[in-house]
């Protein structure tokens, strides 16, 4: 062997374990500043695990606690809301998921919400993500309907998904992770799990969803090939529904959701095993829709909201996504669709589950084993 | 002759309950790996070792061998507050999982038996049962 391909050979063992073993951090690099403009109040105490938080009115706050609880936050009066399914499936991340008010609540004082079920299981260690509405009168839930629920029933503890958003038009969209099963569920559209969802406000499947006329599809799929989507907001300005999902290690994505694509769960990710080895090393695919940012390491990210008012002026437009793992809230701003920095805010407040905009205009988080929090300027 | 027979009876079905107990360790550590890799490996990874000063090491952990109760108790329950493993602070809440009694026998046979943790407890589902909250 000459030197040359010694060295060739060198290098190749050098890139390969390179590939296998390390994961790139990807750019921009996270900014930690030193100095804060903001401080944080805590508006509710005592919650456990916080999974959603919605507005009513800046002074009328529905909070969705993950063991089956829903609390309505009346001028800082907490009161829990009675009437809930009785089948909600407490176990591993399932539980009692996203709470999102009607686009009409005003007219009807409907709310939407989504719970780990084992509804039609046989046994209670086994359930899967199911969508319900309900009219809100006072604290108690009436005229309870199911709108969906995902099957099977699994024992896999992971990948619920279960974030509610509406569009101005009149439609619901939510997501159901993989529920573990990444090699049956997220490719498959007559398969339930690794979708965003689009249904009409009664739960009725709209007539232009793109497998509709697709046999054997599961007709209320408006997207898949997804992981586990834990954050979704609307972008009003673009009319635009944005989702962000858990990669495995590394690989968490921000998507804009298209109508019937493939979001490459997972044939495409920039993650990999939590064992270190491939899952696949392709991050583009021609069929398949490359994330708009992705995570490495894994922020293990839960909630999103962009920041539309004038509250914090520097802060306007930017995306606010809360972070499990790092306990920390980034702070992303975006330019031509582009990630061109982040920052972190509210360093070390704990597992961040969710961040909303208030109709006021104000951010507030919800944290594991503290409460909510209200972000204030200085 | 009688006493002979006798001993040697006695020691085959020892160590014939010994091989029983073996099997039965292994099968439940196989059936812990599948609890592991779904509930635990998130947060504790695939090697046992955590994440330091968030997420503490189940790989040769002290805090493990010395309160095999208390972490029973905590995958059962789920657990809060501050605790030392290895010299390392942590403060950290991990959540119920809900898991079934078996379920948490199994993962505890899985934790202690692999990545180089070597413990002569094998965890029964009725070591689980008799378990409380505090």
């Amino acid at each position: 062997m000459t030197l040359k391909r010694f060295f060739f050979l060198c290098a190749n063992i050098y890139l390969f374990s390179f590939s296998v073993f390390a994961q790139v951090e990807n750019t921009p690099e996270i900014k930690t500043p030193i100095d804060v403009d903001y401080t944080l109040e805590k508006v509710v105490d005592s919650l456990i695990i916080p999974w959603s938080i919605e507005f009513i009115t800046e002074n009328d706050i529905l909070v969705s606690e993950k063991q089956g609880k829903i609390y309505r936050i009346k001028k800082g009066i907490k009161q829990e809301v009675i009437g809930l399914p009785k089948d909600i499936y407490s176990r591993g991340q399932g539980g009692l998921l996203d709470i999102a008010i009607s686009p009409n609540f005003a007219k009807e004082n409907r709310i939407y919400f989504t719970t780990a079920s084992n509804l039609e299981g046989e046994n209670r260690v086994a359930g899967n993500t199911a969508l319900y509405t309900a009219i809100l009168e006072g604290n108690t839930l009436i005229d309870l309907q199911l709108l969906y629920k995902a099957i099977p029933n699994t024992r896999k503890g992971h990948h619920f998904g279960s974030r509610i958003v509406f569009d101005e038009k009149g439609y619901l969209y939510f997501s159901v992770g993989d529920r573990g099963e990444r090699d049956i569920n997220p490719q498959d559209i007559t398969k339930d799990g690794g979708k965003i969802y689009r249904v009409h406000l009664d739960g009725k499947i709209p007539e232009d969803n793109p497998f509709i006329s697709k046999p054997l599809a599961k007709k209320a799929v408006y997207s898949y090939g997804h992981r586990n989507p834990q954050g979704m907001v609307y972008h009003k300005e673009n009319k635009e529904v944005w989702v962000h999902e858990h990669g495995p290690k590394g690989g968490d994505e921000i998507n804009v959701i298209q109508k019937g694509k493939n979001y490459g769960w997972p044939k495409i990710t920039y993650g990999k095993n939590y064992s270190g080895t491939t899952i696949t090393n392709d991050t583009i695919h021609p069929n398949m829709e490359p994330p708009l940012y992705y995570w490495v390491p894994s922020i293990a990210p839960s909630g999103m909201a962009f920041s539309t008012s004038g509250r914090y002026p520097k802060w306007k437009g930017n995306l606010f996504v809360g972070s499990l793992k790092f306990q920390y809230v980034e702070r992303i701003v975006l330019k031509d669709r582009k990630v061109v920095e982040r920052e972190k805010i509210a360093v070390d407040i704990g597992r961040v589950r969710d961040i909303k905009e208030s109709p006021d205009g104000f951010l507030y988080i919800a944290v594991e084993q503290k409460g909510i929090f209200k972000i204030i300027k200085k | 002759m009688k006493v002979i027979i006798s001993i040697f009876l006695a020691i085959n079905i020892v160590s014939l309950s010994v091989f029983i107990q073996k099997k039965e360790l292994m099968q439940s550590i196989e059936r812990g790996k599948s609890v592991y890799d779904d509930f635990c490996i998130q947060c504790h990874l695939h090697n046992g070792k955590g994440v330091e000063g968030i997420y503490p090491p189940l790989a040769n952990s002290d805090y493990l061998t010395k309160n095999i109760d208390k972490s029973i108790r905590a995958v059962k329950f789920g657990m809060k507050g501050p605790i030392v493993v290895n010299g390392i602070k942590y403060d950290n809440v991990m959540a119920n999982q809900d898991l079934l009694n078996e379920e948490v026998a199994d993962v505890m046979n899985y934790i202690l038996h692999s990545w180089g943790n070597k413990s002569k407890e094998y965890i029964t589902t009725k070591r689980v049962d008799s378990i409380r909250i505090k």
